[in-house]
């Protein structure tokens, strides 16, 4: 796929009269998959708003494709912490959401949402209600619906961060497995080092509110990767420059602070 | 939502009816009288029976059910649809609100049985005042219910669905209607409820047939036992239809139930 490209360009969208996102640029090719990492509170999921196009910004710009965002659009599709399926449509009516939205007949759309519960391993709970799923089916009932509509970013908001450690890590293999057929682009947030340094193909560290990227580490661990991932040297010695830039206080020698340190290939 | 007992707890509440009747029993033929309160003209459970037998085998029952139902029926049917229409639209819009909710507020805390008089009066017929009389009471409660419906709508979920490609007009039909359909059925079940309490009474000073009017001339009339068929007939009838309301939402939204059950 060649679509997806993304270019936010000094980027500053205020809040309630403060900045709550100051002079942020990135770009991203398509196909990429980039995590946003910073403490809670930084001014992450804003910088996911305004690409959802939920959030006008201040100053800046921010296109995909070339073309500047304006409003909410199925090409961005976005995925929160908790779920936001409608409580009142079947699995299966959830995920084809989408397509009714664009006046594809019942059939079809549900035949495609089919495929798609498939993909994410539900294909045997399209008539449960999402109350009746555990929360990390919930959140892959999310992803389907949202990858029905052909993406061309998935904007993930800290999607597995109400979710159990062993569930959370089950997700993370399963997003990978599903990018690895799709490869949509993703900006995906996270607070959580580990789930960053094991998903990305290059980690944006972000300060503090107002917040503005501070450190961009490219990640070359090949693919597919599986759990055994965080375990190695090179994980850990990268996860502890990640600890330094988010807890300068708690380490008391600060090396490279600032410095992309790109892994041994 | 109905609560199975074990037999020993089912016998225990049979009992607990029956030792009332008991007392009512023989409260009414001892004449009980303790100053503030006398059962001299209470008529007996034996009686209150035997006049609803009879009611039950005259055809007058069903003239005066018919009668009332319509009633209730018609002002209960204005109201849904008023409420709700207007709920909908001064939840949605705040320039609705502003706009229509005022006059709305002033007249709210007015109870409904303060029209009555009013209402002799502005309408032509009485039939008609009786009607306007149920709509006023059961208005308030649906509209009420269906603008705190659509106002406590998640964010979040109206977000997503625009996300996903819905316009506004998706984003009301497929996301507000169905998110406020709890809330609304609520309104809908207590107003029926306040429809049937606004109609006895309605019915007591302007009726000519009627359930409530029914038990205002056996007053009058003298008929004490048939009193209290009235009451009886008006518990059940007004209870029996906010049931039905109730059901019949439930059955409209299956999913509001299961998520109560396993959350």
């Amino acid at each position: 796929m060649t679509q997806g490209s993304i270019d936010i360009a000094n980027l500053q969208v205020d809040l309630g009269g403060r900045a709550a996102l100051h002079e942020v640029s990135l770009s991203a090719r398509p196909g990429e998959f980039i995590c946003v990492l910073g403490p809670s509170g930084c001014g992450k999921s804003t910088l996911l708003g305004a690409l959802a196009g939920h959030l006008d910004p201040s100053h800046g710009s921010i296109r995909v494709d070339g073309q500047p965002v304006q409003g909410p659009h199925p090409d961005r599709g976005l995925v929160f912490q908790q779920h936001t399926l409608f409580p009142w449509k079947k699995v299966i009516d959830n995920v084809a959401f989408g397509l009714k939205m664009k006046g594809v007949p019942r059939g079809e759309r549900r035949q495609q949402a089919r495929a798609l519960l498939k993909l994410v391993g539900l294909e045997d709970y399209e008539n449960s209600y999402p109350s009746q799923l555990s929360g990390g089916m919930q959140q892959r009932v999310e992803i389907a619906r949202v990858l029905i509509n052909h993406p061309r970013v998935l904007l993930m908001d800290e999607p597995f961060g109400a979710l159990d450690a062993q569930t959370r890590l089950n997700m993370q293999e399963l997003l990978l497995e599903v990018w690895a057929r799709i490869r949509t682009t993703v900006i995906f947030i996270t607070h959580d080092i580990d789930e960053a340094l094991f998903l990305a193909d290059r980690i944006l560290v972000m300060s503090p509110r107002p917040g503005r990227i501070i450190d961009e580490i490219r990640l070359d661990f090949p693919r597919p990767r599986h759990a055994g991932l965080v375990t190695s040297l090179e994980f850990v010695r990268l996860k502890r420059h990640c600890l330094d830039l988010l807890h300068p206080r708690a380490l008391p020698h600060k090396e490279n602070h600032g410095i992309t340190i790109p892994t041994a290939a | 939502m109905a609560a199975t007992y074990k037999p020993e707890r089912l016998l225990l509440r049979a009992l607990s009816i029956a030792a009332c009747v008991l007392a009512w029993q023989w409260a009414s033929t001892s004449h009980v009288n303790l100053g503030l309160v006398t059962f001299n003209n209470v008529p007996s459970p034996k009686e209150v029976v035997a006049a609803a037998g009879e009611l039950i085998q005259s055809p007058k029952l069903l003239t005066h059910l018919g009668a009332s139902i319509y009633r209730v029926f018609a002002g209960y049917a204005a109201a849904a649809v008023l409420g709700i229409v207007l709920g909908l639209a001064i939840g949605r819009s705040r320039f609705l609100e502003d706009a229509l909710l005022p006059p709305l507020e002033v007249l709210r805390p007015i109870p409904a049985v303060a029209w009555i008089p009013l209402a002799i009066l502005m309408f032509p017929s009485s039939e008609l005042s009786m009607v306007f009389i149920t709509f006023i009471g059961a208005l308030f409660p649906i509209l009420l219910n269906t603008i705190h419906g659509v106002e406590g709508v998640d964010r979040r979920l109206i977000a997503s669905a625009r996300s996903l490609g819905s316009g506004a007009a998706s984003v009301f039909t497929e996301v507000v209607l169905p998110a406020a359909a709890p809330s609304i059925v609520t309104g809908l079940s207590i107003g029926m409820g306040t429809a049937w309490f606004c109609l006895v009474t309605a019915e007591m000073i302007s009726g000519q047939f009627g359930i409530g009017y029914y038990t205002w001339s056996s007053y009058i009339v003298q008929n004490y036992p048939e009193i209290i068929v009235g009451m009886l007939f008006i518990g059940v009838f007004g209870m029996g239809s906010s049931v039905l309301v109730r059901k019949a939402g439930n059955a409209l939204m299956p999913w509001y139930f299961m998520g109560r059950k396993t959350s």
